[in-house]
């Protein structure tokens, strides 16, 4: 069974005089332990469906199943529970709590998810020290430039375990040595064994990925290996489901 | 555990902004601070003055004149009696009455040598004054039947005035003056303190006849009566018996009311408790209005608060806060909000209250009940979760994607 399986999702914002068809009628299939980029113009829907998959949004219709559970019947508390347990969000944004230390942040998932004062911390410290920032615990986002900023929103988006990790443009608010970075620690989770999946619109960061979908007016119009996935370092876990 | 958290975050978050945190609770801080500062006082009213009439005893009861108020404006008052004859034809008709005491008030000049002092009161009395009142000659005695059969020139005098006139370590035997005529000391009170704003200690004692020269002739129609009855179970037959007694000798018709008052132990404290109760009554008011004026500006603030933090809400709904997350952490710092109010209200208010009960003399000390706490505390939590409720839910209902979009 895949991790994630789209049918046929429509997702229509109604603005009154027109109807916009953010996502129409979108098919997509992600096995665990895959490295997705999802291309596509601006306005062509990818954080539309990022939100979806992240389940932070809900579709208009059509069905989506992560990880085995039919995510359209869920109410809102659950919806929570999967975000808490299954998902590990990066923004562009990077989405901080400002005057808030590197720590402090990364551990806010495992609040909700109910964990001890003393393994949240731990466990924070533990992802922290993952994404290169075991030095910069107590500092607060502004005393961080942005690569730092995006690394400790990653440490965040992984601290829970999640089964997916999903990036909206990562990159997008990073200047390309910093952004090169962030892609190679995506990188390195993915050689980890984690199933990332991530946004972008520039040709040369969804080289990072093994697999490219290209969205056009809320539509997969290909869906393609790339030029990564016929390379040597291609990991184990990452082979074809046949 | 949430809920601990939810408490740090709240203090966290009233702490970025304390300046404005404190000038939002001051509405509640003025409600609180006002209703324990008027119940701390009017609690210590309340208390000494219970204390004070349950040392007269329940036995004790009150006869007075009544001023006639006239049925028409401008119709003169009828001239209201209240006579030594009736104060003698009560003990000696009224059954039930264990001891009778007539007396008189007045005010004059006392002197001793070069030392003049204008007393809060003279009390022209008769020997069992002492008795009926419930009162303690300290040194020295009060003076007796003898003493009255003899007009004797003698005086009982409060602690303060022997300090006033500056009689010195033994003002046994020394002779003052009230007002023109001597009078030889003989004892002086026990110190019992101020209340009410009358001071206790600062009053003269003579015998009734030398009170009728000193305040005249007519001041014998105006007496007033303390009677003790022989048990608390006859107190309301002597009530009975006296009102009979004097509607007959005062030959008031059945159509008119009485132009007397007769009161027991248990009517004066009651009568306290309405007057003093109507007071809370009215500071409750006015504490509602700021309570809820208070209330008003934490949903306000709160509100701007959701506002202002509509980031954040969105960043903990995307890392899997659920909505009850989000309102308990709202609700929590609208609390945390009012209760800091309400604590130093608290605070201020007994301070308030003590320093009032300090600085006006013959005050009581100021009493802060424990309910008084509870309530105090109570009410700005009550406050805190029914005007933070909105702001929570409104807060906890917010679209994550939409909140993180918010710029
Ligand atoms: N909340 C919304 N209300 C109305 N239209 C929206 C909303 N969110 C997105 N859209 C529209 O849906 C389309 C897809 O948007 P989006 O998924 O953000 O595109 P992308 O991320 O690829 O740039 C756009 O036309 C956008 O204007
Ligand atoms: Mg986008």
């Amino acid at each position: 069974m895949a991790l994630i399986e789209l049918h046929d999702i429509y997702k229509v914002y109604d603005m009154g005089a027109e109807k916009v068809h953010a996502l129409n009628g979108v098919e997509l299939t992600v096995e665990r332990g895959e490295y997705l980029a999802i291309m596509g113009s601006s306005g062509s829907g990818k954080s539309t469906l990022m939100n979806l998959i992240g389940c932070l949004d809900t579709p208009s219709s059509g069905s989506y199943v992560l990880n085995g559970t039919a995510v359209q019947e869920l109410d809102d508390t659950q919806l929570a529970g999967i975000r808490n347990k299954e998902i590990g969000f990066v923004f562009q944004t990077f989405n901080l709590l400002a005057r808030t230390d590197a720590l402090h942040n990364v551990e806010l998932p495992l609040i909700y998810a109910g964990l001890s004062r003393q393994e949240r911390r731990e466990r924070a410290r533990r992802a922290l020290e993952k994404v290169g920032l075991g030095s910069r615990m107590t500092h607060q986002p502004n005393e961080l430039s942005g690569g730092q900023r995006q690394r400790v929103a990653i440490a965040r988006a992984l601290v829970n375990d999640p089964s997916i990790l999903l990036a909206d443009e990562p990159t997008g608010n990073l200047d390309s040595t910093t952004s090169e970075e962030i892609m190679q620690l995506f990188d390195e989770l993915h050689r980890a064994g984690n199933t990332v999946v991530l946004v972008t619109h520039e040709p040369d960061i969804a080289e990072h990925a093994w697999r490219k979908v290209t969205l056009r007016d809320g539509k997969v119009t290909s869906d393609q290996a790339t030029a990564r996935a016929t390379g040597s370092d291609r990991p184990a876990a990452a082979a074809p489901v046949s | 555990m949430v809920f601990l958290e939810n408490f740090r975050i709240a203090l966290a978050a009233l702490r970025a902004n304390l300046m404005r945190s404190i000038l939002t609770t001051l509405g509640i801080i003025i409600g609180v601070a006002a209703v324990v500062a008027v119940v701390s006082i009017v609690q210590g009213l309340q208390y000494t003055i219970t204390q004070q009439l349950q040392g007269v005893g329940a036995t004790f009861i009150a006869v007075s004149p009544k001023q006639d108020r006239g049925n028409f404006p401008g119709v003169a008052a009828r001239q209201v009696k209240l006579t030594s004859d009736d104060a003698q034809a009560i003990s000696e008709k009224v059954p039930g009455v264990k001891m009778m005491s007539p007396f008189i008030l007045g005010r004059a000049t006392v002197k001793f040598k070069d030392r003049k002092h204008n007393p809060f009161m003279i009390i022209g009395a008769t020997e069992n004054y002492q008795d009926v009142t419930n009162q303690t000659v300290d040194r020295g005695r009060f003076f007796s039947q003898v003493d009255l059969e003899n007009h004797r020139k003698v005086t009982v005098i409060g602690p303060k005035i022997a300090d006033e006139l500056n009689l010195g370590p033994n003002p046994l035997g020394k002779e003052i003056y009230i007002d023109v005529y001597p009078a030889t000391v003989i004892g002086v009170m026990e110190k019992k303190g101020q209340n009410l704003g009358m001071d206790f200690d600062d009053i003269v004692y003579v015998p009734f006849d030398s009170a009728v020269s000193l305040f005249g002739r007519n001041t014998a129609d105006q007496i007033q009566i303390r009677l003790l009855a022989t048990g608390p179970e006859r107190v309301e037959q002597v009530k009975d018996g006296v009102g009979r007694l004097l509607r007959q000798r005062h030959k008031i018709p059945a159509s008119e009311p009485d132009d007397f008052e007769v009161q027991t132990q248990d009517e004066i404290l009651k009568t306290v408790n309405k007057v003093l109760g109507s007071v809370t009554a009215v500071v409750g008011g006015v504490v509602g209005i700021a309570l809820l004026v208070g209330g008003i500006g934490i949903m306000n603030i709160m509100l701007v608060s959701v506002t202002e933090r509509t980031r954040e809400i969105g960043v903990r709904k995307a890392v899997g806060a659920r909505r009850q997350d989000v309102l308990v952490q709202f609700l929590i710092e609208a609390i945390t909000l009012s209760l800091i109010g309400g604590g130093i209200g608290l605070a201020l208010g007994y301070g308030l209250g003590a320093l009032v009960a300090k600085l006006i003399p013959g005050f009581p000390p100021a009493h802060v009940p424990i309910w008084a706490v509870g309530l105090a505390i109570g009410f700005s939590a009550g406050v805190g979760i029914f005007f933070g409720i909105y702001p929570a839910a409104k807060a906890s209902r917010l679209d994550p994607i939409e909140a993180l979009r918010y710029e």
